[in-house]
Order: C-alpha cells, then structure tokens, then sequence
C-alpha cells in the first residue's frame, strides 16, 4: 500500500488569528494559509476597494533587501529597468529575466539610503533568492527580510485614512517610500499596489501587524478584503499575475511590458537576453499580451483557446473572469500580433462553443493613482 | 408541499407535477461565493443522470451542475442570464436552474433526503 508523502504543514502570516476572527475563508495559497475572501464575498470586498479603501494581507509576498558596494548597479545586470536613475526613495517596477529574455519574476524595487527593498512574489522567493545570490556578485548582498508583514491598504480613502495616523502621508509621491510611524511602531510605506486604485503599501515588524491592521480597519472607510477580490482588482487593472499572465517563456516585449525597460537600458543593453530583447523592441515580438473583453456574459477563464473568425487558433487566455466593476466578463491573454490591434475580433472557445470577442485597450478600469 | 432530494454533488430537485426542478444547494451556493454567470441547456435537450446540465460561474472559477435524474428539459430559468446572483439570494426557489419531464422516476430514490443530505455535508467537514 502506498502512502501519500505529507503535505508540507501551511505556514501562517502574522494576522492569521485576525483573518480568522472576521470569518475569513482561509485557502492555501502557495505554501500560505491565506483569507481568499470574508463573510461579505469576493463582489463586496471588489466593489468597497474601489469605492472606499481595502485592507490586504499580502505578508506572503518575499521582501528583499540587497545592501553592499552597489546593489543598484548589481542589479541592474539581471533586470531591465534604469534603478540608477531613482531617486532616494523613489521605487520602480522591474523584471528579473533569464538569458533568453524570459521574465523570472516580477517585483517593485525600491532605493533606499543604504541599499535597495524589494517585494517579489511569494511563488517565486527561494527560486529568486537563489538567482540573485548566483548572479549579484561581488557588489552586493542579498537578504530576505523574515520578521516583518506587509499590508497594502487599497482605494480612494486610502490617503484620509492613513494620514489620520501618520500627518502628512497623503501627499507622498506615486511610486515613493519613506519611513513612518503607525501605531508607535516604525514601518516603511510606499505609495504603490496592485488594485490601479491609489493606497499603500506597509511593510511592518510582524510583531506590530496586527494591532496596526486592527486600528485601520476600526475606521469605518476601511474592509478587509482577500485574494479573490485581489485577483479581480488587478485584472481590472490590466496588471500582469506572475505564473500566469508572465512566466520564464514570456519576454517584456510579449507581455507588452516594454514600458518598464528604460531608455538608457535599450542603449546600453548589459541586461540577461538583451539581444532577443532588443530585437523584439525593433521588429514587434510574434505574440502580445491583450486585453479581451467576451461580447457575451460568459467568463473566458485561464486556458481558453483563442481562435480568428475562421476558428484558427491564434492564442490563449492567461487570466479571466468577472470583473466586478467592469460589470462582465474580461480576460488577458497573447495573441499573435497580426490580431493583436485594439478592436480586432476574436472569438474564445468556452466548453467547445466559439464565443465572439474583441481586443481592447487595458486596463479595464481607468488606474486612479496619486498625481502628486 | 413538494420534497427536496439531494444529490452528493449539491445538486436538489423536487417534483413539480409531473415535472422535476433542479437547481443548486444552500451549501453549494456558499461554497461558490458570487454567481456572476449560469450557463443552461436548451429546451428540449436531453440530460442523462449524473452528467453536466448546466454551469454555474462565481467570480473566482466555472463549476459543473450535474443532472439529478435523466430526462428532456422542458422549461430553463431564463432570468438567470440577467440575475445570475438570485442563485445565491434563493437557491432553491427562484434561483432554480431547469425543470425536467423524468424518464424514470424511480431514480429519485437513489437520491438523499433532507435529512440524509444534511448529515452529508456535517461529514464533509
């Protein structure tokens, strides 16, 4: 008789017990145990994030902190962005890619006085640790930070909220840290997310997460919200889900990231799989990623094949669902480039049947981020 | 007062006259979270006990709704393409799914009782 080896035992964020107390359905997610939604639904938690302000335990999330001789220049060898030139405390969204040019994870890396802090995804922490200690070398050193949590408080009354803790914090700049202190306990904000609406993210000592958590969420602007509704704002969004929408077999240019590879970066190359990269900024890559909005009421989910008018397959979704403030179904996914322009008409096979659809503009939902 | 039969796939149907409605658990709707999308068969398609009827979509994934007995669809619930979520608020009243003329009625008796249905899902847990 064979027996299954044992589940490797969840681990458990520092606000597990509070999850739990505001009748979290707890899922586990990437070796978490992780609220995926409360009592009031993944519709609720959506729609309350973008008209009030969402609370989200995102203390799965891997933060880094590279330090030493020159972490900036050190990590621009393995990522396209222009980190040197951030300002103090400015922050950026980046790719850590491969050789070939694929995207081995994407994360926001923000310059700090004495080094870089960077936020990667939970799925990818021991792979990218492993990654950046092969390749950093000499100029830098590398560090997962383990004791602290990270929460990103989401919405149009993130701002109001927070400054009523923190004087000040509302002007900070879209895309900038500083230091702050929330409930007598020191934590590094930045003023960034993954919901296209304005907010923040906290990176507090896991000590303190709690009783932090438990004094924004006593403002009544403020919900709890979990991954399900994480999932539909940042699709709304038209914000890429590594594993998904990215992965080692999608280059910048694919993902329709080009945006993120700086201009100084194009002239200088210097970054893994520069030439293919370059290359596919000249010529247009043979895929891309679009936005895809299902005429009918039918979710397109991850996987649907995408197919032409004739029904040749041209494609895949890689994320799909409701969109809650969309009101219908959306989706991403690559198509070949020839389809690739706004308007185009597709159709998405769901359960065998060809549903027409078309290609749009992303995001779905305008991002409402600080002007500053 | 009709009688309720349960399938292990938190499906329900009961008899209406001659003919069997069918639509989804209190439990099942709960465990779904959002309905934001069903998908029924045509009139006069045939469904065979145990195989897809129809399918329900929450914002999160698609799910199945298996058949509770055969038979041929007679009547589909056409307000849920514009309500999906009356599945949710009234799962078994207006959030029915379809009714159906039975083959066999006695393929009801396979089916649990409210009782029985209930002591099901305490076990799931």
């Amino acid at each position: 008789m064979a027996l299954a080896a044992p589940a490797a035992p969840l681990k458990r964020t520092p606000l597990h017990s509070l999850h739990v107390a505001r009748g979290a359905k707890m899922v586990p997610f990437v070796g978490y145990e992780m609220p995926v939604q409360y009592s009031s639904g993944i519709l609720a938690e959506h729609l309350h994030t973008r008209s009030q302000a969402g609370l989200f335990d995102v203390s799965h999330m891997g933060q880094l902190r590279l330090a030493g001789r020159d972490p900036v220049k050190a990590l621009e060898a393995l990522v396209p962005g222009d980190l040197m030139a951030l300002g103090p405390r400015r922050m950026r969204y980046t790719l850590l890619l491969n050789e070939a040019g694929g995207i081995l994870d994407d994360l926001m890396a923000t310059r700090l006085e004495d080094g870089l802090f960077l936020v990667i995804n939970a799925a990818r922490k021991e792979a990218d640790l492993a990654h950046l200690r092969a390749r950093l070398g000499r100029d830098a050193t590398v560090e997962m930070i383990e004791d602290r949590a990270l929460l990103a408080l989401q919405g149009p009354a993130a701002a109001t909220v927070l400054s009523g803790f923190c004087d000040g914090i509302e002007r900070l700049g879209f895309m900038t840290a500083t230091e702050a202190l929330l409930c007598g306990c020191k934590c590094l904000v930045t003023r960034s997310g993954y919901t296209g609406e304005d907010g923040f993210e906290i990176s507090v000592p896991a000590a303190s997460a709690a009783a932090v958590a438990e004094t924004l969420l006593a403002r009544p602007e403020v919900r709890p919200v979990g991954l399900g509704a994480r999932d539909s704002l940042r699709l709304e969004a038209g914000l890429c889900l590594y594993g998904h929408d990215i992965d080692e077999t999608t280059s910048p240019v694919e993902a329709a990231l080009a945006w993120t590879i700086g201009k100084r970066r194009r002239a200088e190359g210097g970054f893994p799989g520069t030439e293919i990269v370059l290359r596919q900024l000249a010529e247009g890559a043979p895929r891309i990623r679009v936005g895809i909005r299902p005429d009918g009421r039918a979710p397109a989910r991850e996987d649907t094949p995408i197919v032409d008018p004739a029904g040749v397959t041209i494609g895949r979704v890689t994320s799909g669902g409701f969109g809650p403030s969309v009101g219908g179904p959306i989706a991403m996914g690559y198509v070949d480039r020839r389809h690739a322009a706004e308007g185009t008409a597709l159709a998405l096979l769901v359960r065998g049947t060809a549903r027409p659809a078309r290609v749009v503009r992303l995001p779905f939902v305008p991002h409402r981020y600080y002007p500053g | 007062m009709s009688t309720f039969r349960f399938t292990r796939d938190h499906e329900w149907v009961r008899l209406d006259g001659d003919l069997a409605v069918v639509g989804i658990t209190d439990y099942a709707q709960s465990q779904l979270g959002d309905v934001v999308y069903v998908e029924l068969p045509e009139i006069g398609h045939r469904v065979e006990k145990g195989k897809e009827a129809a399918v329900v979509e929450s914002v999160k994934a698609a799910s199945e709704v298996y058949a509770p007995v055969s038979g041929e669809v007679t009547e589909i619930n056409d307000t849920l393409t514009a309500e999906p979520a009356k599945v949710n608020a009234d799962p078994m009243g207006a959030g029915w799914f379809i009714k159906l003329r039975l083959d066999d009625a006695r393929e009801l008796d396979d089916l649990m009782d409210e009782e029985g249905y209930k002591r099901f899902i305490e076990e799931q847990h």
